[in-house]
């Protein structure tokens, strides 16, 4: 993989931040739903992330599914690792697992006053 | 056959799933990015087999998207997923 210079850029944004999302849009104006569930999640749980928007670049939108073997957008990483996409982002956000795994991984969550 | 046919028939030859539900969410995206005037182009899968015994959620959903790849490289734009074991 290191051979593909796509992928070497990806594995560039996913070792520098530790908590990444490959979306449709930015994290201020998503441009899908699926995108912005996933945006809504992390802003609910206080974590800071680095949005990258894949139809900003053509090459990262195709490669991003090469590089986790996951065809679909968007894509949640922490820590360099593939966390998954949007159905499992929202069910790991419902069954309370997420929190945890950001505490495991020591980011910080900081869950959103309701009021 | 339609686009939700073609993906229950895939999905039950692949996993013989103790149940299996493909619906159709086409019309909820209207007008967005990536769909058709004549629909099929979102789905939500509900599946429930054996196969996804002891495998996690990524795991579970890549098995389904390899089912589905032409599917999903073709005239299907998005697809969401619930995949459990019995």
């Amino acid at each position: 993989m290191s051979e593909n210079p796509v992928l070497e850029r990806i594995k560039g944004e996913v070792d520098e931040n530790e908590v990444v999302l490959f979306m449709k849009g930015t994290p201020v104006f998503p441009q899908c739903g699926f995108s912005s569930v996933c945006v809504q999640v992390l802003s609910n749980l206080g974590i800071s992330f680095k949005g990258v928007n894949v139809l900003e670049d053509g090459e990262v939108r195709e490669g991003i599914k090469a590089y986790s073997n996951w065809p679909t957008i968007p894509q949640l990483y922490v820590k360099g690792e593939f966390v998954g996409g949007c159905d499992i982002v929202r069910e790991m956000y419902e069954s309370g697992e997420l929190i945890e795994y950001f505490n495991t991984n020591g980011i910080n969550v900081e869950l959103a006053n309701p009021e | 056959m339609t686009v939700a046919q073609d993906i229950e028939t895939k999905l039950t030859e692949s996993f013989q799933p103790a149940s299996l539900k493909v619906i159709d969410e086409s019309s909820q995206h209207a007008g967005h990015m990536g769909a058709r005037p004549e629909g099929e182009t979102h789905f939500r899968v509900e599946i429930v087999a054996d196969a996804f015994a002891g495998k996690n959620r990524v795991d579970r959903q890549r098995m389904i998207y390899a089912v589905l790849k032409d599917e999903l490289a073709g005239p299907v734009h998005a697809l969401s997923v619930s995949a459990n074991a019995p």
